[in-house]
């Protein structure tokens, strides 16, 4: 198999702090293909934004400790110099981000930053560059970007802005784009507009995707292959169709089911995850999830589950979780069956100790039930 | 653009006039010494006093002297005459003005460019030794009053007192003649009134520049791939200067009114000086003439600035 556009192994990004060590991103490992879509799903402080900034190398703390590897395209980014990095970024890794309002320059008209995308990076006329910027303008779809192009971003709508941003990202027919939240800050019916922008860009420029995301609609839209982080973790990860239909992990449970849906019944109620995030500096013992998981076993306190092959049809498929594998499809067919959590445990016993070998590895110590 | 230029102007006026007012009353609730009587040298008779008064006009009623004085300042421009020597203060202002500018317009060049300089030095080298010193010696010359730093660098640097001998001393502006001679003679109250300008222009740029460099178009721009120079330079600082622009035109525009200060450590013949004298003396049309020349410089540099706002920032529309 030829190798991967992107492949990050292992990563990880501490910051120390006054407070003490806040890992960010803790361990994580994936890879994007050429021309393929990952989407990274997990909610605020769970790492899915410092891992993409610190594949483009923008991760400028002082105080950030990073370690892993990051190949992209048979290069290494983390042992990269400025300039090297500064020849990918922009050229060969573009970037989207959540707020367009604020992505773009003020006082330049869209223009001039278009241009001076295209022109850091290639060595061509302003004319040509200027062509190429009402070109990119025109494919996002901005109408009559011949006049447009003079405009000031505050001229633009939010959606518009954002398709602004795709323009400048794609303007350098970069192999990789990073979209982190593209479309939180954007009305409903423009968020569609732009999720369908993306994706039609994608497949005609054959560019790879990597959409990072809270929301797990948006990924579904888009991408084949999703990640969900956990803690600085990945804690499943797997096709798209997988991740929908047969998810493991109790956190991705806990997501598909605060998704409001149409096909469910309408006095059913949204079951929400309980608590916070956890801290990134004392983070819990054993599995990161557990102080939010209902499904919690004492054993889990202690024992730090690795991503383990699920055994599913997809063989990518990969869960973090120490529940047996046969427990946990049981648990989501209930789930899935519009019980609620606490009448889903009624349901399935769930056993104190069933520990893989990995996970068990994981931590050194032998866990023995009460 | 024009009706707003038009409409700033129309208020310029009203302002002006307000202020006119404003300083006739003052002039005449706060006794600051009957003008007639330190007109009219030492032990002057009744008479002498009542025929000072009726010359200058100061016997009539307030409204009167007022209306008076608006009536020539309007039609004939004039500025009325100085109570202490009869000159017209038209003449004494505008005889004095071109000296104050040479010393604020060189002074701000300096404190401008270095102030924006150290800032930015400041800004992108924050928390290491060189934004350490930077910032520490803008404090100490926050904290220089302008009088004391005039006498010491006089002290230590102007060729006549100095430990040594550099730069021409006091006084010696009056002397020079010829455009470089006299600029000459203003380097070091240049500098003496740039330094805490400066030292506050660093210290704004410093805090503007690192509230910019986090804002997300920095981070776009870093995301293009530009380099770090680029992103400083033309991206942050372009937004960072923006309101340093602002105080710059209000600060030149005070100080058209007179560097006071300055001008009296360095013996330089100054519209502060002017204003000075005459505050003293209690001669009223002088501290009005001084004080329109700085209410009408202040506004005029507002409209600028506004006008160049526009410029700079392109949201803003009039």
């Amino acid at each position: 198999m030829a190798q991967p556009l992107l492949e990050v192994k292992d990563l990880k990004v501490h910051f120390e702090t006054e407070d003490g060590l806040v890992q960010a991103v803790d361990g994580i490992s994936y890879s994007v293909d050429r021309g393929q879509a990952l989407g990274i799903v997990g909610e605020s402080g769970s790492g899915k934004s410092v891992s993409s900034m610190t594949v483009m190398g923008l991760t400028r703390a002082g105080n950030a400790k990073i370690s892993g590897s990051i190949t992209f395209d048979g290069k290494d980014l983390l042992n990269a110099n400025a300039s090297e990095m500064r020849n990918v970024r922009g050229s060969e890794i573009a970037m989207i981000f959540q707020d367009p309002l604020s992505s773009l320059h003020p006082f330049y008209k869209i223009g001039d930053q278009l241009i001076e995308a295209h022109r850091s990076h290639n060595d061509v006329s302003k004319a040509k560059a200027r062509d190429r910027a009402v070109e990119m303008l025109g494919l996002v779809g901005i109408p009559d970007p011949r006049r447009r192009i003079d405009g000031y971003p505050h001229e633009f709508s939010g959606g518009m802005r954002q398709r602004v941003m795709i323009a400048m990202a794609l303007i350098n027919d970069p192999k990789l784009l990073i979209a982190d939240e593209p479309t939180t800050a954007l009305d409903v019916t423009v968020q569609a507009q732009i999720l369908t922008l993306i994706q039609k860009l994608q497949s005609e420029l054959d560019t790879a995707v990597v959409m990072i995301t809270h929301d797990l609609g948006v990924v579904a839209e888009v991408t084949e292959e999703i990640a969900v982080m956990y803690a600085g973790r990945i804690v499943e990860y797997g096709k798209v169709d997988t991740i929908f239909s047969a998810p493991e992990h109790p956190y991705t449970w806990g997501l598909l089911k605060s998704i409001p849906r149409l096909d469910t019944p309408r006095d059913q109620e949204l079951v929400p995850i309980y608590g916070r995030p956890p801290s990134l500096i004392n983070k819990p013992s054993g599995c990161s999830f557990h102080p939010r998981c209902p499904y919690v076993r004492e054993a889990h306190k202690k024992v730090d589950p690795g991503l383990e092959p699920t055994g599913s049809a997809d063989a990518g498929h990969k869960v973090a979780c120490l529940l047996p594998g046969e427990t946990r499809r049981s648990l989501w067919a209930a789930l899935r069956a519009g019980e609620t959590p606490d009448a889903a445990i009624e349901e399935v016993p769930i056993p104190e100790t069933t520990l893989s070998p990995s996970a068990e590895g994981h931590t050194g110590e032998e866990v023995t039930g009460p | 653009m024009a009706a707003y230029i038009f409409r700033r102007l129309l208020w310029t006026v009203v302002l002006l006039l307000v202020i006119t007012a404003v300083i006739f009353l003052i002039f005449y609730v706060l006794p600051s010494g009957d003008p007639a009587k330190l007109r009219a040298g030492r032990t002057p008779s009744p008479e002498t006093i009542a025929a000072i008064r009726e010359q200058l006009g100061l016997d009539r009623s307030l409204p009167a002297q007022y209306w008076d004085y608006i009536k020539n300042l309007v039609w004939h421009f004039d500025f009325g005459t100085s109570y202490t020597n009869n000159q017209s203060v038209k003449s004494l202002v505008f005889d004095r003005l071109p000296n104050t500018i040479f010393l604020v317009l060189g002074a701000a060049v300096i404190w401008f460019v270095s102030g924006v300089v150290i800032g930015i030095v400041s800004a992108t080298r924050r928390g290491t030794l060189w934004d350490r010193v930077l910032m520490g010696g803008a404090l100490i010359a926050i904290s220089a009053p302008v009088y004391w730093l005039g006498l010491v660098s006089l002290y230590l640097f102007s060729d006549d007192i100095g430990v040594w001998h550099v730069f021409p001393g006091a006084g010696s502006y009056q002397d020079a003649h010829g455009f470089l001679a006299k600029a000459h003679t203003l380097i070091l109250p240049w500098l003496v009134l740039a330094a805490a300008f400066a030292a506050i222009y660093a210290r704004l740029l410093r805090s503007n520049l690192l509230e910019t460099m986090s804002e997300d178009y920095i981070r776009t721009a870093r995301s293009k791939g530009l380099s770090e120079r680029r992103v400083v330079l033309r991206l942050g600082v372009r937004s960072a200067i923006t309101p340093v622009v602002t105080v710059l035109g209000l600060d030149i525009g005070i100080l058209m009114g007179g560097a006071i200060l300055t001008e009296t450590v360095f013996n330089i013949d100054g519209v502060g000086r002017l204003a000075f004298d005459a505050i003293q003396r209690g001669d009223l049309s002088t501290i009005q003439g001084t004080t329109l020349v700085l209410a009408f410089a202040v506004a005029m540099m507002s409209l600028l600035v506004d006008i160049l706002y526009a410029f700079l920032d392109p949201r803003v529309r009039y």
